[in-house]
């Protein structure tokens, strides 16, 4: 039973398609890298736009997240590889990956931003507006601030969920550690081998970044949070 | 400075202010009383347009201060004017709402730098000249979480005092404190009443608004019902009303073996 299990990998063949799963990585980690500095700001762009005063936008903004979240990112990928095409627009394949679900998680990360700065306390506001402070210079100095400290961890996840999920654009060829795989594992059949082989390797970097994340979490809520007001407080000061 | 002339607010079926009309003359002490849910609070907030109203209006050095875009061209047009506004009067909570992600030196100095424009090192010169006159010179780099109810409450008074205000706006601000640590706080109001500061308070210390007020106004369901100087307020109050909620406190301080009476 044993020999039968172990007989399915070949690991001494492994060193001739590693270096091919490694560039697959790398595409991978590319990818992840790309589609986050484009949604982390445009997500929060699309945040402020639905917490803004224009009804308008407001209802654009809305549309966009709901529209996003209500359909598959699969279905998202092929509009942008296949469909647009016909109206005459062409992204090479990393690219249209790129774009793809840059697009669908700037409207989760859009999510994520508004419970953040839903989260940030009314007093707070209404003392930044006593101040006299404008509706800009509030959020930048007293609501974004604050609404960061609760919005890091939850992040920091969409990354590492992200990284996982760019496993969806060798949809349109991509070729990144997947894709990668099918490649190699059709031409050689060592299919047992090449996907414990890039399990271990989502593996190596979700979970130190899971890690990560865990640590930035604890280190934020440390002393940063706004206690309420009244006996959390003193009772903190009466022990100091 | 601040005068209201027949102001309503209504918070849905609520009819928060009945056609309240009050002045607030430069260098007064003004204090307003009353029982809770009785207006005081919403029309303190409507003296800085923290609530819109909803008819009367709002006048600030004889300037009438519209919030609405009816009586605005652009919206922006009226954000300016309120923010104008508050930038002139200091406000504050009785939940403090220091920014508790700053330090106590950046809660002061936030809004002198950001709002005025004033350079940094001049902010800090006058934060820590504030702070030093609401005794706390030696918390300039503690956090908000790391005082007392009573020190956040002193450096929330500093932090509105550093925009150099022509008013100030107290909300109950010594409600929400334990009782021992509601002295500290009536000290630094005392004194800025003694300089002259033109104030507005809202409170339930009685003590205070008999001593410090040049004025007390005793307000209940939504409505003014008397004024008039402390002394002739507390002795010989005119109204049915006003002598009922007086009356009901001295009972309560007399249960608690207090030494304030009417």
């Amino acid at each position: 039973m044993l020999t039968t299990f172990l007989a399915l990998f070949d690991w001494h063949g492994a060193g001739d398609y590693m270096p091919a799963l490694l560039r697959g990585a790398a595409t991978s980690l590319a990818l992840t890298a790309c589609i986050m500095l484009i949604s982390l700001p445009l997500g929060l762009v699309i945040a402020l736009v639905k917490l803004g005063r224009s009804r308008i936008l407001r209802t654009c903004a809305s549309t966009y997240i709901e529209v996003i979240r209500g359909t598959p990112a699969l279905l998202q990928l092929f509009y942008i590889y296949f469909v647009l095409p016909s109206f005459g627009i062409r992204f090479d394949p990393f690219t249209a990956g790129v774009i793809g679900l840059s697009i669908n998680y700037s409207a989760y990360l859009a999510e994520v931003y508004r419970a953040g700065i839903a989260a940030v306390p009314q007093g707070q506001i209404e003392a930044a507006k006593a101040l006299g402070m404008s509706r800009r210079k509030m959020l930048r100095l007293i609501v974004l601030p604050q609404a960061i400290r609760v919005v890091v961890p939850p992040l920091g996840n969409y990354g590492i969920s992200l990284f996982k999920d760019t496993s969806l654009v060798s949809i349109v060829t991509v070729k990144e550690l997947i894709f990668t795989g099918q490649i190699v594992s059709s031409t050689n059949f060592q299919y047992a081998t090449v996907f414990t082989i890039i399990g271990a390797i989502y593996l190596a970097f979700s979970y130190p970044s899971a890690l990560l994340v865990r640590w930035l979490e604890r280190r934020m809520s440390v002393g940063g949070k706004a206690k309420p007001a009244g006996s959390a407080a003193q009772a903190t000061a009466a022990t100091q | 400075m601040i005068r209201l002339e027949r102001v309503n607010k209504h918070f849905g079926e609520l009819h928060a202010l009945k056609d309240v009309s009050l002045s607030v003359a430069k260098g007064e002490v003004l204090s307003v009383v009353g029982p809770s849910g009785s207006g005081k609070s919403t029309m303190l907030r409507c003296m800085n347009h923290l609530e819109t109203i909803d008819s009367g209006t709002i006048y600030f050095d004889e300037v009438p201060v519209y919030q609405n875009l009816q009586r605005c061209r652009r919206r922006a047009d009226s954000d300016r004017a309120v923010e104008a506004i508050r930038a002139k009067v200091g406000m504050v909570f009785q939940s403090f709402n220091l920014f508790s992600h700053l330090s106590v030196i950046e809660n002061i100095t936030v809004a002198p730098i950001h709002v005025l424009g004033r350079s940094l090192s001049d902010a800090t010169r006058e934060a820590n000249v504030l702070l030093d006159k609401v005794g706390l010179l030696a918390k300039a780099n503690a956090y908000p979480h790391e005082l007392s109810g009573g020190q956040q409450q002193r450096v929330a008074i500093a932090r509105a005092l550093a925009m150099q205000p022509e008013a100030m706006l107290f909300d109950e601000v010594t409600s929400a404190l334990d009782p021992e640590l509601v002295g500290e706080v009536l000290r630094v109001m005392r004194t800025l009443a003694d300089e002259g500061m033109t104030m507005v308070v809202v409170t339930h210390e009685m003590g205070f608004a008999r001593e410090v007020s040049d004025r007390i106004v005793f307000m209940a369901d939504g409505r003014i019902v008397e004024e008039g100087e402390p002394a002739a307020f507390f002795a010989a109050p005119q109204q049915g009303r006003t002598r009922e909620f007086l009356r009901s406190l001295w009972e309560r301080n007399r249960q608690l073996g207090g030494t304030v009476s009417p």
